[in-house]
């Protein structure tokens, strides 16, 4: 609707509304209008083994380390990693995802992490969502506290949703943000009656002195009469673009309907579960490879299906921690260290895997066993406030944090 | 002479009952007189919230008495929850003979049909591929009756046993060692995992808790003990030079009694994809010894380091599971086991332990100081307040430990202190989609002659059963469960309920449904409902949506 809107103040942007325009033109327009940027962010719960999903090829201690998990190098057999930049390659079954790093639309930071350093999932997902590793006593969640320095009168009930059952810590804290499990379920069904028991429901939460569950309960109902009035019963994707049959794929769908119908989304989260591989792994194929095809084909579609609104997109993939380099005794990978993450986005310096790579040597790694660390996550976070979201004093979105340097890709 | 022993053990006894060895809590907060709000916390906390007329019979019981029944529930007659679970015939059987008469089956039919695919020219393949055939459906939904009857059962008991603080209690210890039924062969130990595992121990020893979890071939499956061996070139148990590769595994024939009681060719484990004939693994897994510590008994914080965590895995090698494929038990098997020395938080555990080493971890783990906190603040989380009283947690870990961890004595400390009974603790917590969801049963005495549809609730509202992905369990805290998504689906849950749309799940007629209306604005909110509330529901056009505004009401999503 907007890029019809462009169209008609000047029919020279017309390549804009079909998708393709040069990046230069997608950059006018983006300034041109109003529209929102928009954030979508990716937890791979479980740490995902980002050695054999971005593979350092060009590491002879990485094939030494993973005698039966090692992805090949580039052109040595159907199976093998897909080159990059002649060092790092995709997994195999990320190869729905290279046309966007050809096409510089996709960037991955690689010895990724945290400065602190433990292996327990859920001390670290704590810690990746609320950017303050280390601190167990925050409460509130790094998206949430972004929103909240960027307060406005235009916000709408749809600024933040993650499409989960839960609201993911990410996006707990002051400012409103939405749970969605199914949008098509979001709503009162009360039959017959619907409307009278809806507005019953309403008036309930709304003089309910029970402040969580006051403020909660009208988020839900701002939230479904703005949804009535969006009428999203009816959505095919656009661009032919095909998701997978998943509930990461239902996710991701649903988000770029959100940010199609212009609700208001700003920060989006999506959640895709079971990345924790301690057996039988699987190297090109197998449990690894089955979830790296769910995640590429899922970011694939959601690009496709957005086509020049992704311009206004960044998609930012993060995993608690790495896995050890070395693999273990049951072809599987522990608990580790550094990871790789990916930034996928219209307007992002992509094409180029970011960061300092540590080496895989045993002197060179974490405690002897994991990748290192040599860029905080927050680094990637920060710089995509600021750069894409245009935040400019992120200090407290990340308190205690200040970025050395930037890495760029924004 | 005779009076001063009689004075040392006048002094004995003192000692012993400041020390707190003597069962009766000496600080006991159960108020003599309670009202009604007093009654219904009792009964959401220590279940899952009042039946009409539980207020009557706890006021008629009193409180300390009907809290006491709770904790000694073999006192208990229960005898409405067979009659309830008899068509769920699943729940006695062994995993031996669920994966005879489910699992194994519908992988041999997988097998059979994938084998004629492959078969068959490529593109005949590609058009089969998640296509089943009517057999494979057939054995596939029968497998599925395992899972349903299990997760049937759990929302069953919570909704009408009298045991009600065993409920709590099994879903409390479930959750705190939680598996996965999507993990793999750990569906078809699910049922006895809970059945033999968890539940005759949820009021009993905490050591013997653990050690039956930590035995249990679900758990040993689903955080990958099973696989977990000594590095190559450590010693093992074994000084035999058998060669590794040659695990010993047996061959019984399988599935002579069908599910349908109809004989099969006889199968051998020789018929089983290769991947069930495992290689011996080699090296160790971490999973389970991480997870032992920091999930389990010490916390994240609780003092072990990385080092502990590979020399717990040490420990553990060759736990194993005889044959997971054919729900095989727990076996210890000496050729995986690494033999030599260990340090596990300053304890040495000397080389040529064996089986015993792991034991030892167990005992070390159980008694350590850190284990006693954890579990301390756990429960009273459950029990109290999403924020645990710092007082109330020393004394239930102090409890923990004086009573080599009975847990039942540790429940009694917390259900009975002050601050259980406190004003800040009333209704300071918000329920679970569980809690919620059997709370909804039990004030509308709804009868669930099929209980699917209250499986499908919990999942809706985020809580599927045995479904947690992660070894943390689900949270015990509001911020988990309040969010507008499910808020809504709470709303909706109750609608659907109160019109009966939910099949197989019978409401009352509309005659006692006014009455049902009535008791749960009095009795089981104990008069808390707002008076805009309470106007709101007064504007309903019949009962049931009345019991619907009710149920999905704020105050009712607090217990």
């Amino acid at each position: 609707m907007i890029s019809r809107r462009i169209f008609m103040k000047n029919g020279g942007l017309a390549l804009v509304s079909l998708g393709f325009a040069p990046t230069f033109l997608a950059r006018t327009v983006a300034a041109a209008q109003s529209r929102r940027r928009v954030l979508i962010t990716i937890f791979q719960r479980g740490a995902v083994d980002g050695l054999n999903m971005i593979v350092p090829f060009g590491e002879r201690d990485y094939y030494a380390a993973r005698p039966t998990l090692a992805i090949a190098k580039p052109g040595a057999s159907a199976d093998a990693s897909i080159d990059l930049d002649g060092f790092f390659g995709l997994h195999p079954r990320l190869a729905p995802l290279k046309p966007l790093f050809d096409a510089r639309q996709m960037a991955v930071v690689h010895a990724c992490g945290s400065p602190d350093g433990t292996r327990s999932h859920f001390d670290a997902q704590d810690y990746m969502e609320t950017a303050t590793p280390g601190v167990r006593s925050t409460q509130d969640g790094w998206l949430n506290r972004y929103l909240h320095a960027r307060e406005h009168q235009a916000a709408t009930p749809f600024r933040a949703v993650a499409l989960a059952p839960q609201l993911p810590r990410a996006l707990q804290g002051l400012e409103p943000a939405l749970a969605i499990g199914q949008i098509a379920q979001f709503g009162i069904r009360g039959g017959a009656a619907g409307d009278m028991v809806e507005s019953s429901f309403e008036s309930e939460y709304a003089a309910a002195a029970d402040s969580v569950l006051h403020s909660t309960g009208r988020e839900a109902f701002d939230a479904v009469k703005m949804l009535k009035s969006a009428n999203l019963a009816q959505y095919a994707p656009a661009n032919g673009a095909e998701y997978p049959r998943s509930a990461f794929g239902e996710a991701l769908r649903q988000i770029a309907q959100l940010v199609k119908a212009d609700v208001g989304l700003e920060v989006a989260f999506a959640e895709s579960g079971n990345w924790d591989h301690h057996v039988n792994e699987g190297a090109a194929v197998g449990q690894l490879g089955t979830r790296l095809d769910d995640l590429a084909r899922g970011i694939a579609a959601l690009v496709r299906d957005l086509g020049d609104r992704m311009q206004d997109v960044v998609v930012l993939t993060m995993s608690e921690f790495g896995r050890a380099v070395v693999e273990n005794g049951n072809r599987g990978t522990d608990h580790g260290h550094g990871n790789a993450m990916m930034i996928i986005g219209g307007a992002i310096r992509g094409g180029k895997v970011y960061g300092r790579w540590p080496g895989l040597a045993p002197e060179q790694r974490y405690e002897g066993r994991d990748l290192s660390v040599t860029t905080d996550f927050r680094a990637v976070f920060s710089e995509v406030v600021r750069g894409h979201l245009g935040l400019t004093d992120t200090r407290t979105v990340f308190p205690g944090f200040a970025a050395q340097s930037t890495l760029g890709f924004v | 002479m005779q009076v001063r022993n009689l004075v040392r053990i006048a002094c004995v006894v003192a000692l012993l009952q400041l020390t707190g060895v003597f069962a009766a809590p000496l600080a006991s907060g159960i108020p003599a007189h309670p009202d009604d709000k007093t009654i219904v916390h009792v009964l959401n906390r220590l279940g899952f919230g009042p039946a009409p007329g539980d207020v009557e019979r706890l006021r008629r019981i009193g409180l300390e008495k009907y809290i006491d029944q709770q904790l000694r529930p073999d006192t208990l007659a229960d005898a409405g929850m067979a009659a309830r679970l008899s068509g769920l015939d699943t729940l006695a059987k062994s995993s031996r003979e669920l994966a005879e008469d489910y699992f194994v089956p519908a992988m041999m039919e997988r097998r059979r049909t994938k084998q004629q695919a492959a078969a068959q020219p490529a593109d005949a393949a590609m058009d089969k591929r998640g296509m089943r055939t009517p057999e494979q459906m057939e054995l596939m939904q029968a497998q599925r009756r395992v899972f349903t009857d299990l997760a049937q059962q759990k929302i069953l008991r919570a909704a009408y046993s009298e045991r009600q603080l065993t409920e709590v209690m099994v879903d409390f210890w479930f959750n705190h060692f939680n598996v996965f039924a999507g993990k793999g062969q750990t569906r078809t130990y699910l049922t006895e995992y809970e059945r033999d595992a968890i539940r005759p121990n949820a009021l009993g020893s905490f050591r013997n808790l653990l050690g039956a979890t930590a035995q249990s071939p679900a758990m040993l499956f689903y955080l990958d003990n099973w696989q977990s061996a000594a590095p190559a070139g450590a010693p093992t148990s074994v000084t035999s030079n058998s060669r590794p590769g040659q695990r010993a595994m047996p061959g019984r024939a399988l599935g002579r009694r069908g599910r349908f009681g109809m004989p099969r060719p006889g199968r051998t484990i020789a018929d089983l994809p290769p991947a069930a004939q495992t290689r011996r693994p080699r090296g160790l897994n971490e999973n389970y010894a991480r997870e032992l510590m920091e999930l389990h008994t010490l916390g994240v914080d609780g003092g072990y380091t990385q080092k502990d965590v590979q020399e717990v895995a040490r420990a553990f090698t060759g736990w194993t599971i005889a044959n997971p494929r054919q729900g095989g038990g727990f076996q210890f098997e000496p050729r995986m086991h690494d033999d030599g020395e260990k340090m596990v938080l300053g304890h040495r555990l000397k080389a040529g332990g064996g089986k015993r080493d792991a034991e030892e971890v167990l005992d070390i783990l159980a008694a350590h100081p850190s284990t006693a906190r954890f579990i301390a603040t756990k429960l009273v989380r459950r029990f109290v307040s999403d924020q645990p009283p710092a007082s109330l947690v020393d004394r239930a870990a102090a409890r923990f430990r004086d009573t080599q961890g009975n847990i039942r004595e540790v429940v009694r400390v917390i259900v009975t202190s002050p601050e259980f009974f406190a004003p800040d603790a009333y209704r300071a917590k918000v329920k679970t989609p569980f809690e919620f969801v059997a709370a909804a049963v039990r004030a509308t005495s709804a009868d669930a002659v099929n209980a699917m549809p209250l499986v499908t609730a919990m999942r809706d509202l985020g809580m599927a059963p045995y479904q947690c992905q992660p070894p943390t369990g689900y949270a015990d805290r509001a911020d988990a469960w309040v969010n507008t998504g499910a808020l809504l689906n709470r709303m909706n849950f109750s609608v659907a309920l109160t019109n009966g749309r939910l099949p197989g799940v019978k409401m009352r007629s509309a005659d006692s449904l006014e009455a049902a209306r009535d008791t749960i604005a009095d009795e089981v909110l104990a008069g808390d409902l707002a008076p805009s509330t309470r106007a709101t529901v007064a504007k309903a056009s019949t009962p049931a949506q009345a019991i619907a505004l009710l149920l999905g009401s704020p105050e009712f999503q607090r217990k």
